[in-house]
């Protein structure tokens, strides 16, 4: 600092060859007694809050948890052998090499495309417009998009309503055979563990579902009159109340459109459908012992869509909701760049007969990489010091497959550990980690300072 | 050369068939844009109509429901939530540490950037340069010593000491946009002033400050967003008393499923004010967000 004081420092705009500083009165804009006003209480403040915080971290990360004694690196190896941490550092990767990129590149191409539109203000305004809500609110936000049920969570409901789209839903969701049938269940659905032959008629009593959901055409089941050459049965819903359980009351109703099938050695070798009454009947199977089976098909509870809280989606979840967030401001940066680009540049490429493609990956991307740059180091930060999102999309049984260094921090000093020690090693790191990008804005003022 | 003769051989190319080709292609791309501005829309459209749903309807339905069987839209969340008093308290404990949080950091970065930027002082680059590196600093570093500290003078879950970390890390980023926004004022101007017998407080006041406007514009809208929408410093450092609206949210997380009504009415709630700042000053805010965002 006394080196400093010969000569004013480079690139110095204020009161520099007016007047020569030898007066013995302090010349205006030229002495530290006149700073000291303006700067103290900032500097207090940082001294006080901000860099005493950082020594006594650093000092405390090696002092254990109670901060009584001391243990060396002991906290830095267990932050690298304890799991959750382990965990933290890992989902971190993952941060750090899709987010920021991902963000990057959609910022480029929403950029470059809103150029050419009337509405592109109106466009960069609505992707703009996360930057000024919470992160706290943002996650409700996401935690309501991607809620499993799909009666609440918006992706669940479209992805069901996809799904039913192109296969059928099941006609007797969760309905089985009555436990006294003796139908085994297994992937294929339910096998009836006794043989018939032609000429049989077979009961098949199914309970699990609710009456009034029969559809509306069926009509009271009875037992189909045998014939030598048919495999024949009825299946209907077998209703206790007010009935005798596993027979066939009067006022039981069939079920109509279930899949029966006939199997032998394991093969199906027939497979019809029950009609209104619930009667099926296999007319040509030939002589010979038949298991029945009710397909599978015909009880599969209904899609639910994916759990998108779980534990193996709940960090690209969370991803996204951070990139619908930051994309805004990557396209704001980004544009602000490319206006700055020369318009001659463009002109000279387009009128050489280069494609819109060629100029862009030629011409436009060159010329912003550095703004493309800035903008990846920033994401980079913003991603190391995710916190929020974390906490708020990811269900506390699943914060431990989610868990960031961020949050693993908070955890470990002020949540569920009470470890300072640990804590103070997990904000060491964290410094550590963002460390490159202090240097790297260091750097970038000195260049603009000389 | 080559200019003049492809512009020349150019021209017939790009005839009517390339002009319907970039026409059609035009077209797609609005689309698509427009598409993806309502993927953006849509989560926030959501959570707005689930506030306005009672609790019976969010657990039996989706929000989306309303479009093919309109259901009657209410207010009672908010009559609710703002009946509530511990969420009234957490409102206005919201403002009662982002209004004195933007007011300091601005008053006190503008003192000292104007001291950085035109008073010559020994170590002025090396000072400056320290503002620049602590801009990424990440509070996680700060919130266990801070913590003790508050601890011994009785600041520990009080809005002064939210308000007073909330102030010290949003210095660094206030400093380096004052301080480049005053540098950049001409040196005439300043010099007369000088010249004319001014001291230093009153070139602030009456020459400097004036003319940065714009900037201390964006910086305050920027700083009162920053606090407002703040999470982790209040959840280290306030109380039950002293919590603001995040905080208090927070404490519903746990049945989420059942608590859509509540916690959705909670979020737009502290929403309102964010949204109705970012439109009203878009140009200021977006501006102290591209300067601030290494923060």
């Amino acid at each position: 600092m006394t080196v400093a004081a010969e000569k004013p420092p480079a690139g110095s705009r204020a009161g520099r060859g007016r007047s020569p500083n030898l007066a013995v009165d302090p010349t205006p804009g030229r002495s530290p007694r006149q700073a000291v006003p303006f700067l103290v209480p900032a500097l207090v403040l940082l001294a006080a809050l901000v860099i005493y915080p950082l020594v006594y971290s650093l000092v405390r990360s090696f002092f254990d948890r109670s901060g009584a004694s001391f243990v060396g690196v002991g906290n830095y190896v267990n932050l690298f052998t304890d799991p959750r941490t382990l965990t933290a550092f890992k989902n971190n990767v993952i941060w750090v090499v899709v987010a920021p990129a991902l963000v990057t590149g959609l910022g480029l191409v929403f950029a470059v495309l809103t150029e050419r539109i009337r509405w592109a203000t109106a466009f960069r305004l609505v992707l703009f417009m996360p930057m000024a809500i919470s992160l706290f609110a943002s996650g409700i936000i996401f935690r309501l998009v991607y809620e499993e049920d799909p009666n609440q969570g918006v992706v669940n409901a479209v992805v069901v309503g996809v799904h039913d789209l192109f296969s059928d839903p099941s006609p007797y969701p969760g309905a089985q055979p009555r436990d006294g049938a003796a139908f085994t269940a297994a992937e294929e659905g339910f096998t009836s563990s006794q043989t018939f032959t032609p000429g049989t008629a077979v009961t098949v009593p199914l309970v699990g579902f609710a009456p009034g959901q029969i559809p509306a055409g069926a009509s009271s089941a009875s037992l189909p009159p045998s014939d030598a050459r048919e495999l024949r049965g009825v299946v209907w819903l077998d209703v206790s109340v007010g009935g005798r359980s596993g027979a066939l009351d009067r006022g039981e109703r069939g079920v109509p459109g279930l899949a029966v099938e006939a199997v032998r050695d394991g093969r199906v070798v027939g497979r019809t459908t029950t009609g209104n009454d619930g009667r099926f009947t296999f007319p040509d199977l030939g002589a010979g012992d038949y298991a029945l089976r009710l397909a599978a098909s015909n009880f599969a509870l209904p899609f639910r869509g994916l759990t998108w809280l779980g534990p193996s989606l709940i960090t690209p979840v969370i991803i996204s909701s951070w990139i619908w967030i930051m994309t805004g401001f990557a396209i704001t940066f980004i544009a602000a760049g490319l206006a700055a680009i020369p318009r001659d540049a463009l002109e000279a490429a387009r009128v050489d007969g280069a494609t819109e493609w060629q100029v862009f990956r030629r011409v436009t991307v060159p010329l912003l990489s550095p703004v493309l740059l800035v903008v990846f180091v920033t994401l980079v930060i913003n991603v190391l010091k995710v916190f929020e999102l974390v906490f708020v999309i990811a269900p506390g049984s699943v914060q431990e497959e989610a868990n960031v260094l961020a949050l693993q921090m908070w955890q470990v000093s002020f949540g569920t550990g009470g470890d300072q020690g640990a804590g103070s090693a997990l904000a060491v790191v964290l410094f550590l980690l963002v460390a490159p990008a202090m240097l790297f804005n260091i750097r970038r003022f000195r260049r603009e300072q000389s | 050369m080559t200019v003049v003769e492809v512009s020349v051989t150019g021209a017939p190319r790009r005839g009517v068939l390339s002009r319907v080709v970039s026409r059609l292609g035009n077209g797609v791309v609005q689309v698509g844009l427009a598409l993806v501005a309502l993927f953006w829309l849509v989560p926030v459209f959501g959570l707005l109509i689930a506030s306005l749903r009672d609790e019976a309807s969010n657990t039996a339905s989706g929000w989306w429901t309303i479009f093919t069987a309109p259901t009657s839209l209410t207010l009672s969340n908010y009559a609710d939530l703002v009946g509530n008093s511990t969420v009234l308290r957490s409102f206005l404990n919201t403002v009662y540490i982002a209004v004195p949080s933007t007011v300091l950091v601005v008053v006190i970065s503008a003192l000292a950037a104007y001291g950085l930027a035109w008073i010559e002082f020994p170590g002025r680059l090396w000072l400056t340069t320290l503002v620049v590196g602590l801009l990424v600093m990440p509070i996680q570093v700060a919130l266990i010593p801070v913590a003790k500290l508050f601890g011994s003078l009785g600041l520990f879950g009080t809005i002064t000491g939210v308000v007073l970390f909330h102030v010290a890390f949003g210095l660094p980023f206030a400093i380096f946009l004052l301080r480049n926004f005053f540098a950049g004022i001409p040196r005439d101007l300043v010099e007369a002033a000088r010249m004319d017998g001014a001291r230093e407080w009153v070139i602030f006041r009456r020459v400097v400050l004036p003319i940065a406007k714009p900037a201390i514009a964006s910086l305050t809208i920027f700083q009162f967003l920053w606090v407002w929408n703040d999470l982790l410093v209040a959840l280290v450092f306030a109380d039950q008393d002293s919590a603001p609206i995040t905080v208090a949210l927070r404490a519903q997380l746990r049945q989420f499923g059942t608590n859509i009504d509540l916690l959705s009415t909670g979020a737009f709630l502290s929403m309102i004010v964010p949204l109705a700042v970012f439109l009203a000053f878009q140009r200021y805010f977006v501006q102290g967000v591209l300067a601030g965002s290494t923060k």
